[in-house]
């Protein structure tokens, strides 16, 4: 009897507790999936909400959130302006990651190998087919480099990662600009493509001579050679978190309209030149006041205890200065019926 | 043995006793009323089936309009794939997916053969069992482990115990050499063909076990008994006794090896355009929608992965169409 009366009581507990907590959902951006559902975790321990994200692609983010049968979207490249304007959208940046190339050389550290971002949008052309080549010589010149054939490695799936990486070198390299492009996937001049970036990886380790890119936390977390590239300021910082964290701060995150901020090349004697932020998307005019205010609650908490699970996955926090000027803006941009729901403390 | 052969015979057959009659006149006077129930269950199954794949099509064809209303034939004919000016071309994927599909056809279709007559023919009963278990066991992997298989284990053997002595080897100008040419790393046109033909195996040398099954003891003793030899009895009576139900086989496996996605995408190298020799990198029909389509956001390139999946669907159709032609007219 008591088993029986235990059990009913626990039953309607979690009927309303169910009903209650209303579940969140996100999708979008498989790059941030791993934290998200860290954070996702520990909120759910901290308060009780459920929040669930479906890591289906950033495409995917933009037309679920487009077709409103989400929450939230998550992007890993911005929406420029007047993409936002159009859909009534807002975005936000909640972690930041980088991209570096990797290369299998034989007796080349990780680090010692050189390269300016015009250099190495020349190697990914294939305008420099060899490791010997004066140019690579030049901006090395302590470094021997041997008589090997460069085999390029991409992406073969559309990333964010690939989006970062070619829309640096059209930065840097006029001729690729022309050429190819920056986007998610483009033509790609010569070389093989790996899907994910374990089959990036692959292929660079299979391949003598290989050069490929990667996001930053694989490239740590397999120790792959990694190489220098040359910031905005002439320095070559090694890239770490402190490197991607210099390039959110010295990023023009308050006079950038929609948040549409490439981290790419940004000032900064530390900055890693090939830097990105990852992007919520949400309704400026939220139909719902109440699932407007959980998801700005869950991001908030974020940004307030999420830092230390971040760093443990290997994405960089935003910087304080930059998750403050965000939390204005959600007081300023996002309504419900006319009135803001996100009050800052 | 009888209710076997009228039940696998095609159609709706009703159970034999109803026309037969018999002692058992009471029961199927009460289970007389479910008849045309079962009769329109099986018919809503058969048509739901025609439904949803005319309603696939439809939907591939409406999402991959805008594509093919804008490039027209050049859809088809160009190699160019370009996201970034969002100009498309499937041309280079069309003739990976058919290049890659043959020539793993060619290497599972023998290796089929071999496994199915060993089985039925000449194995001991016990090593059978285990032997068709394992055969079975193969089919049962998912793709996503023989492309991360292909990939790590495979892909590197080959290039360095296949490919590496191969372009050692070619003469300078030879037409050798221009067919192995290539990056020797294990991802081009052959690595894929191969773990494709892994893949198709299992299917089809259990589908022609189960064939050569069919052909009736009588036959064989009789060959046998005429003289024949093993070889000549495998070669001249049983496999021409199955030769229609063959074609069959090997579309089977043909129509798997054109829409496999995972493993190919892994080990193909993922280039687009025409591949260059066999040892170059390409990409296939499938390939190409699983690399892109999470990252698509721009109507046009969207629209141009749905044509691909309309491309693919359409080769697929006149594949099993030829199979269907090839049956009618190969009649014994």
């Amino acid at each position: 009897m008591f088993k029986k009366v235990t059990i009913a009581v626990g039953a309607a507990v979690l009927v309303s507790g169910l009903a209650y907590a209303a579940d969140l959902a996100g999708a979008g951006a498989t790059f941030p999936a791993p934290v998200y559902a860290k954070w996702a975790e520990a909120y759910k321990a901290a308060t009780n909400n459920q929040l669930n994200y479906q890591a289906i692609g950033s495409g995917g983010g933009i037309k679920q959130i487009k077709a409103k049968t989400v929450d939230f979207g998550a992007s890993d490249k911005p929406l420029k302006p007047e993409e936002l304007n159009s859909a009534g959208l807002y975005q936000f940046p909640t972690v930041i990651g980088g991209v570096v190339p990797v290369t299998n050389i034989p007796g080349l550290h990780s680090g010692q190998l050189r390269l300016t971002g015009a250099l190495l949008g020349d190697i990914f052309l294939g305008n420099i087919k060899n490791w010997n080549d004066q140019r690579i010589h030049a901006a090395n010149p302590r470094v021997t480099l041997p008589n090997l054939p460069i085999t390029v490695v991409h992406r073969s799936d559309g990333s964010g990662t690939s989006f970062l990486f070619t829309t640096y070198l059209s930065m840097k390299n006029p001729a690729w600009a022309k050429q190819v492009g920056g986007s998610d996937s483009v033509e790609w001049p010569t070389g093989l493509g790996g899907k994910g970036n374990d089959g990036v990886s692959a292929f660079v380790k299979q391949t003598v001579g290989a050069i490929g890119y990667v996001e930053y936390a694989y490239a740590k977390q397999n120790k792959m050679p990694y190489v220098l590239i040359q910031n905005k300021v002439g320095q070559y910082p090694a890239p770490n978190a402190a490197a991607f964290g210099s390039a959110a701060a010295s990023a023009p995150w308050a006079n950038a309209p929609g948040n549409y901020v490439l981290l790419l090349d940004q000032p900064g004697a530390k900055t890693w030149p090939i830097s990105g932020a990852t992007f919520i998307l949400l309704y400026k005019n939220q139909q719902n006041a109440e699932t407007g205010k959980s998801v700005l609650s869950f991001f908030d908490w974020a940004y307030k205890n999420g830092d230390a699970a971040a760093n443990a996955l290997d994405y960089v926090p935003l910087p304080v200065g930059v998750k403050t000027l965000i939390r204005k803006q959600w007081a300023a941009n996002i309504t419900s019926g006319g009135k803001p729901i996100f009050v800052t403390k | 043995m009888l209710d076997v052969s009228e039940v696998t015979g095609g159609g709706i057959v009703p159970p034999p006793t109803l026309h037969q009659g018999g002692p058992a006149a009471i029961p199927h006077a009460k289970g007389a009323w479910f008849d045309p129930v079962f009769e329109g269950l099986c018919f809503g199954a058969a048509t739901l089936l025609l439904a949803s794949l005319s309603g696939l099509v439809i939907s591939l064809a409406i999402g991959g309009w805008p594509a093919l209303s804008h490039f027209g034939l050049s859809f088809f004919t160009s190699t160019t794939w370009n996201p970034v000016d969002d100009v498309y071309g499937a041309a280079g994927p069309i003739v990976g997916t058919i290049l890659t599909a043959f020539v793993a056809l060619a290497i599972a279709l023998p290796l089929a053969i071999g496994i199915a007559v060993y089985l039925v023919e000449f194995c001991p009963r016990m090593l059978a069992r285990s032997v068709s278990i394992a055969v079975e066991l193969l089919a049962g992997i998912p793709s996503i482990v023989y492309g991360m298989w292909g990939l790590f284990v495979f892909a590197p053997l080959f290039a360095k115990y296949v490919q590496m002595p191969l372009i050692m080897h070619a003469a300078p100008g030879s037409l050798a050499e221009k067919l192995f040419a290539g990056v020797p790393n294990g991802a081009n046109i052959v690595t894929a063909s191969i773990i494709l033909a892994i893949m198709i195996l299992p299917y089809m040398a259990t589908v022609l076990r189960e064939l050569l099954l069919t052909v009736p003891p009588q036959v064989r003793e009789a060959a046998y008994g005429l003289g024949c030899t093993p070889f000549e009895v495998v070669t001249s009576v049983i496999v021409p006794y199955v030769r229609r139900e063959l074609v069959g086989v090997v579309m089977l496996g043909l129509g798997r090896a054109l829409g496999e996605t995972m493993a190919v995408t892994f080990v193909i190298g993922n280039a687009h355009g025409f591949p260059k020799s066999l040892f170059a990198s390409g990409s296939t029909l499938a390939s190409t929608i699983a690399n892109e389509f999470t990252e698509a956001t721009g109507e046009l390139h969207t629209s141009a992965l749905i044509a691909l999946g309309l491309v693919l669907f359409m080769i697929t159709f006149s594949v099993l169409a030829l199979a269907r032609a090839l049956l009618s007219t190969k009649k014994v």
